[in-house]
């Protein structure tokens, strides 16, 4: 049986030549990501913001009256609500900011008034889910969810540092910003609600991005141990084209799964499945063309994980007359 | 590597099929089956995004703890100054600033006062302070100041009781399998599966049910009390909202009333005359001789009912009430009177509770999820399984059985962990991830041995240098993956949780599939075949 093979055996592919203009493009989407976030904001969810968001479905193959809907909650006198479909025309999210922080009863009494209003005119309309949330708790979120996303990624670092070299660290520390930045970028752009569970995604796309790099980096050291004359562009190259066979299957097998679950997945966690799947490409494109070509410029030597040799072995070797 | 004796054989199948077994209750009973009563049944315990149900999270006020204390501290020193023999004279207690402060009229008995006041305060944190400082400022001076190891162990008891009078009075509602637990210095959170709207939840514990009977003070100018200026030893209560007294206020006298501390039992009834409904109540026998003395002393005069600081009525005491028993009547109806009967029986909070967060999902969402989530995993599992049997052939083969088996494993240690990890929306996600990651292993070790053919290795090299060369990435590779998982576990909430103890087991059990039990398989085809070349 002929097997398949995405790859062909022993492909010699020069990634490392294009290291300057693929970094360029890279920082100038990096900077891109951090612009439109800036310029758009993010769509926070309300664990991050604070404020009440009810899903509401109507009755399959309509399609929800937003205008409707958004009058009748408007007349309530709490503010305008903000409405978005989610995913299909019959099924919306109602939000709505807090109104007042210094008074929980208020709070309560407009989501009684929401539900109830939604309730009266809508009849065949059905309240999947609610969700409120404090201005204090949502505030402790966002700041617990911004520390995870930091200790994951330095804490991930320190251990490839410990394992490899501190130019493997950094780069890995790079490669992952560049992940992280990027998947934000997306969420910025297309103004999906950016919330809990996406930091959640973020940290599982930080750890997978990074198996790609520690499969590269564990073959670099490799061959920086077999092969010590190589110059190291040419080892890097060497290295990222064993491996590219693994890196292009493994990717291609989480990118099934992830599309089987993007679209016939539940359609609640449909941003959650977007971020992972984003990032399994970005973590795949930067483990090849950022975390590898950093280690040039960061200035790894081909001696870098050759054991320093131990005073009694020099004694030896003096002993033995050698130079 | 390749030697793999029976007694190891068998002791890594027997693992195997005990977590994957383990699984099958769940699977089975998510497919519509009803699993035998008569067999063990360990199953996956469902989040609530899952489940369907309720979660709230009430916060206290600690300022009110302290507030309260204070009060209290206030009234002990009064009457100790009031009993003591000879009796010591004060000034008037000024609490501002959280502090409780008086002036002695009669210097000399700073000594006294100083010792019967000494008694009210107690040890408080492993330190040996106080949970109160006592100072004496310019000779006549007391000052009496909260400690903070005073403070925090008097918040950290109300919310002791706080939790349990919220698990009676929702164990009151009957709703099945609520968890309620503390968590941080002041916070509850309520997760009750199967309920759909946590509005009359939210409003039994919303209610702090502290129900006080004091005496209406009738030397009270009325054109004082609507400006809200009570006369001394009185204060301003409002009338509750729903009363026919709603917008106004009256005046009772501080002390001297009775405090529903001292109830056995309430219950909703109906009163004879209007059949309108109204709350029994039933006193201690303590209670219910200081009930009878207050009614009979004030036999003729209004009384005012209060709950929660807000006048629900305030009959007339038409003759002394001597059997303990009450009968509390305002503007209820069958609902609020059943209501504030269950509250009046838990107990009153000794703190304000309030909703922070709240999060409710209907049972038919969660279903949808768990449906479309089986549904992606089978397509994707699918398409996974035939795009690994057309890349590594026979090896390819062996990646399946290992993700199968793994998929089981996972849910399989899931439900013998039974509450302690329950399968939430991002927890199908991680389900789905696992499988996806878990080839990365027998990727990274297929692609070794085809690399170590390539360089000309026999068969048996090959395979043993593939497993042998892969391990250092995949264990690394794990190692990251882990730290994230971590991450996510010890910041996250509910549904992240379960995504990470996906992610953590899954992280385990893919080791094990992916490589201790493919390279048994591949050892033992090796050893009973022989080949003398492999297609890869």
């Amino acid at each position: 049986m002929k097997l398949l093979k995405l790859i062909p055996d022993n492909t010699n592919i020069h990634f490392l030549r294009w290291r300057v203009p693929f970094y360029s493009i890279s920082i100038l989407l990096m900077a891109a990501s951090i612009a439109l976030a800036f310029i758009n904001g993010l769509n926070l969810g309300v664990d991050f913001v604070g404020g009440q968001s009810i899903r509401v479905t109507f009755p399959q193959g309509t399609t929800a009256p937003m205008a409707e809907v958004r009058e009748e909650i408007d007349a309530l006198g709490y503010g305008e609500p903000t409405l978005q479909a989610l995913g299909q025309p019959n099924i919306i999210s109602v939000r709505m900011g807090l109104p007042d922080e210094e008074e929980p009863a208020l709070t309560e009494k407009m989501i009684r008034d929401i539900r109830a209003t939604l309730e009266q005119h809508h009849p065949n309309a059905e309240i999947g889910s609610a969700e409120s949330v404090s201005g204090k708790v949502s505030q402790e979120l966002f700041t617990t969810g911004m520390v995870a996303l930091l200790l994951a990624m330095i804490g991930i670092s320190i251990y490839i540092w410990v394992r490899f070299e501190w130019q493997f660290g950094v780069g890995a520390l790079f490669a992952l910003a560049h992940d992280v930045t990027l998947t934000i970028g997306l969420f910025a752009l297309t103004q999906m609600e950016f919330d809990l569970n996406i930091v959640a995604a973020l940290l599982t796309l930080i750890g997978y991005s990074l198996n790609d790099n520690i499969v590269v980096y564990d073959r670099v050291r490799e061959n920086l141990k077999k092969y010590r004359k190589m110059p190291l562009p040419e080892l890097l190259d060497l290295s990222v084209n064993e491996t590219l066979s693994r890196t292009v299957v493994t990717s291609t097998s989480l990118l099934i799964t992830l599309v089987a679950l993007l679209l016939l997945g539940p359609d609640v966690i449909f941003g959650f499945t977007a971020a992972i799947t984003l990032g399994i490409f970005v973590g795949t494109y930067s483990s090849i063309f950022m975390a590898t070509p950093i280690l040039i410029w960061l200035g790894v030597k081909p001696d870098s994980f050759v054991p320093k040799e131990s005073a009694i072995d020099a004694q030896e070797r003096r002993a033995r007359g050698e130079a | 590597m390749l030697d793999f004796p029976p007694w190891k054989r068998i002791y890594l199948w027997a693992i195997t099929l005990f977590l994957a077994l383990a699984s099958v209750p769940s699977l089975v009973t998510v497919a519509g089956v009803q699993w035998p009563s008569f067999l063990p049944r360990p199953m996956v315990n469902l989040g609530l995004d899952l489940a369907g149900g309720s979660h709230i999270m009430l916060e206290a006020e600690p300022s009110q703890v302290a507030r309260q204390r204070l009060e209290t501290m206030e009234e002990a020193v009064r009457a100790a100054m009031r009993d003591a023999k000879p009796r010591i004279r004060i000034g008037e207690i000024s609490t501002s600033g959280g502090r409780l402060s008086f002036l002695l009229e009669d210097p000399s008995q700073v000594d006294a006062a100083r010792g019967l006041i000494e008694p009210f305060t107690t040890g408080a944190g492993l330190t040996g302070q106080r949970d109160w400082t006592i100072q004496v400022v310019d000779g006549s001076r007391f000052v009496l100041t909260q400690t903070k190891a005073g403070l925090d162990l008097a918040i950290n008891n109300a919310m002791e009781s706080a939790t349990e009078v919220v698990r009676k009075r929702i164990d009151a509602l009957g709703t099945r399998e609520p968890t309620i637990i503390r968590a941080g210095s002041d916070r509850i959170v309520v997760d009750v599966p199967g309920l759909k709207d946590p509005q009359a939840l939210k409003d039994l514990l919303g209610q702090t049910a502290e129900l006080e009977f004091k005496l209406v003070d009738m030397d009270a100018l009325p054109a004082n009390v609507a400006q809200g200026i009570a006369p001394p030893g009185s204060e301003i209560v409002p009338y509750a909202k729903g009363t026919p007294g709603e917008g106004t206020a009256i005046a009772v006298k501080r002390l001297g009333g009775i405090r529903g501390d001292s109830l056995t039992n309430a219950q909703q009834t109906f009163e004879q005359q209007t059949n309108s409904p109204v709350v029994s109540i039933q006193f201690d026998p303590q209670g219910g001789a200081r009930f009878a003395r207050l009614t009979s002393q004030n036999v003729g005069k209004p009384f005012a009912i209060i709950l929660d600081g807000e006048v629900i009525s305030a009959p007339n005491i038409n003759e002394p009430i001597l059997g303990g028993s009450a009968q509390i009547s305002g503007s209820f109806t069958v609902d609020t009177a059943n209501q504030l009967a269950i509250a009046l029986r838990s107990g009153a909070l000794p703190v304000d509770l309030t909703v922070i967060e709240e999060f409710s999902i209907s049972a038919e969402l969660g279903a949808d999820s768990i449906t479309k989530g089986a549904i992606a995993m089978v397509v994707g599992l699918t398409a996974l399984m035939v795009f690994m049997l057309v890349t590594y052939g026979r090896f390819g083969y062996y990646t399946c059985a290992a993700l199968i088996l793994n998929l089981l494993m996972v849910l399989g240690v899931m439900a013998l962990l039974g509450s302690m990890a329950a399968l939430t929306l991002p927890g199908i996600a991680g389900l789905v991830l696992t499988v996806g990651a878990a080839v990365d292993a027998n990727v990274l070790i297929n692609e070794r041995i085809r690399e170590e053919r390539a360089r000309g290795r026999r068969v048996v090299q090959a395979v043993e240098l593939g497993y042998k060369e892969a391990s250092r990435a995949i264990f690394d590779a794990n190692i990251t993956n882990t730290i994230a998982a971590v991450i996510m576990f010890m910041f996250g909430t509910g549904p992240v949780r379960g995504f990470a103890v996906v992610l953590m087991i899954g992280i385990v059990t893919s080791v094990f599939t992916a490589v201790t039990l493919t390279r048994m398989w591949v050892a033992g085809w090796l050893r009973r075949k022989r080949p003398t070349d492999i297609v890869l």
